[in-house]
């Protein structure tokens, strides 16, 4: 079986700044897959990287089998043109630490908006379908609402409605509830649960240990750009062989 | 008395609410000499006008001329044509600017640092007599003429201030592109869309409510400006009531005509940029606030209640 996401040596500089260094990894599909680590280790690039928001420098990046923003002739890499990177990008579903809702578009045109206008369906196929998500991330009654009028663990369900409402194949999060009051993360949590269940390949960054461990199915620790350390949930988060995974576990658990 | 009042209502009902505070209000002087003063300024003022040897029916005489209604007409034409030339120039400007490609970016800068730094008279008097520098206009297949037949006063004024205008709007547009949060493009784009789509379907929707509002003065200005266009024998609202004060002695009443109908056109522009400043804030507050005819029938529905519970 083809590995949803694999990594080989994937480097990522801004300017002079070094943010990954060399990451090298596999996600199986099916599989939840969390990304930890302190703030600047490189987790959010990495995740970027990975729908082809940001570019890499070297190494290569493949994504159900194809490479990410390019194509290969022989041993020459091609880039993709713009149609074929948004084309790519279709399959891989998103999730922001700041939601980016469309603020001038209620709920429910949040969510039939790129299949409308990417997807080319019908309003009223994509209508079904987006209030039957809407439904199932439990905000049915909410539809007409704009996202000023709603909460943000809401806000946070109708964009991740709006990710799942373009069928992708994989989902990524990028700290999904780091922008949370801490009495709304539960209620985000519990929808990314639900879809793990159901089987969807997610790439998770994430401060939510509690989480990593009762849903994950694997967990990497990154600092400074490189993979510390990775494994099943239980090995990496109660019994860490490296000193930087059990200094940093240390301080947020 | 409190046990009293909660016996005399009915269970449950919350207690009355406390009494309100009855002070004596500091007393604000000044402000009624301000107020004497300025009204004493302003009848000083009507007063001057009153005595002067102002011919005051001639204004509604002329109101409904035939020549000043053509040039009213001819004002809000002009007005309404540069706008969209400006306007839409504009747009591609500002896109222009802010593309990657340093050749179109750099003539869009070239475009408004030369039309914004030249005065608009001048640029008016420019195209006008252009004639001295060209005998003949040649678009190879499509148009050939004389450049008198070419450069009416109408498309002298339409260039002079729409060209003029496209240098101010492609600022604003660039403004509020540049508003709009990447978070919201990146989203866009990691749904797949295309640039062209992220533009307009979430850029330009969300850059509007920055928009709009500098765009409805410069609306405003250009009707203003337009008066400018006499410089290219431009028929228009001055020019209309100009010639109309002369053939009829009635000089300076005319230009207080000219002065009555620019402020008509200007307030009427005024309530247009109202509504559709509200229509663009959609979803950026949680409420729209009430247009003034809501208000006023709010208000209404609230007095007729209040009377209606006097009345049972």
């Amino acid at each position: 079986m083809t590995a949803m996401v694999k990594a080989e040596g994937v480097h990522k500089s801004f300017g002079p700044v070094q943010v990954l260094k060399g990451i090298d990894l596999e996600v199986a599909p099916r599989e939840v897959f969390c990304l930890i680590g302190p703030s600047g280790s490189g987790k959010s690039t990495f995740l970027r990287c990975i729908n082809h928001l940001e570019k890499i420098n070297s190494g290569r990046l493949y994504v159900d089998g194809d490479l990410v923003g390019y194509r290969q002739k022989g041993d020459k890499l091609y880039e993709l043109k713009d149609r074929e990177v948004a084309e790519k990008r279709r399959d891989i579903g998103m999730v922001f630490q700041r939601f980016n809702l469309f603020p001038h578009m209620t709920a429910l045109e949040n969510v039939i908006e790129a299949p409308v206008q990417v997807k080319r369906e019908t309003k009223a196929v994509a209508r079904e379908r987006a209030l039957r998500l809407l439904d199932r991330v439990g905000l049915g009654d909410k539809a007409g609402n704009y996202p000023s009028q709603l909460s943000g663990g809401q806000q946070q369900r109708v964009a991740i409605a709006r990710a799942l409402a373009m069928e992708p194949k994989l989902m990524l999060f990028d700290e999904p509830t780091s922008a949370l009051d801490p009495e709304l993360v539960g209620e985000v949590l519990d929808v990314m649960r639900g879809l793990a269940e159901e089987g969807m390949t997610m790439i998770v960054v994430t401060h939510e240990m509690g989480f990593a461990r009762e849903v994950g199915d694997s967990v990497v620790f990154m600092d400074d750009g490189v993979v510390v350390e990775s494994g099943q949930p239980r090995e990496v988060l109660t019994n860490p062989r490296h000193e930087r995974t059990k200094s940093f576990l240390s301080k947020v658990l | 008395m409190t046990t009293k009042i909660e016996k005399a209502g009915p269970v449950g009902t919350p207690p009355p609410a406390p009494e309100n505070i009855k002070a004596i209000p500091v007393r604000h002087y000044g402000r009624w000499v301000a107020a004497v003063i300025t009204i004493a300024l302003l009848a000083l003022l009507i007063s001057a006008f009153a005595r002067g040897d102002v011919n005051w029916g001639a204004i509604p005489d002329y109101f409904f001329d035939g020549e000043v209604l053509k040039g009213v007409r001819n004002t809000v034409w002009i007005t309404i044509l540069s706008m969209v030339l400006g306007v839409a120039l504009g747009i591609v400007l500002a896109v222009m600017r802010l593309s990657k490609n340093p050749v179109t970016a750099s003539i869009a800068w070239g475009y408004i640092w030369f039309f914004r730094g030249t005065p608009v008279y001048v640029q008016l008097l420019v195209w006008f007599n252009l004639g001295l520098v060209f005998d003949y206009i040649n678009i190879m297949p499509i148009y050939k003429d004389e450049w008198s037949d070419f450069m009416t006063p109408f498309l002298a004024a339409l260039l002079g201030l729409g060209l003029n205008e496209a240098a101010y709007m492609a600022e604003i547009c660039r403004a509020g592109i540049q508003s709009v949060d990447e978070g919201q493009s990146e989203a866009a784009q990691a749904l797949g869309m295309s640039h062209a789509k992220t533009l307009r379907r979430v850029v330009l929707p969300q850059a509007m409510r920055v928009i709009v509002p500098p765009t409805g003065n410069e609306f405003i200005n250009m009707l203003k400006t337009t008066s400018l266009v006499i410089a290219v024998q431009y028929w228009d609202l001055l020019q209309a009531t100009s010639e109309v004060g002369q053939n009829s002695g009635a000089t300076a009443e005319m230009l207080f005509l000219a002065a009555a109908w620019y402020l008509i056109l200007t307030s009427v522009l005024s309530v247009g940029q109202y509504y559709l400043e509200r229509y663009y804030a959609r979803g950026s507050s949680r409420s729209l606030p009430a247009t003034p005819l809501q208000r006023v029938r709010a208000n209404l529905l609230s007095f007729s209640n209040r009377s209606g519970g006097v009345g049972a």
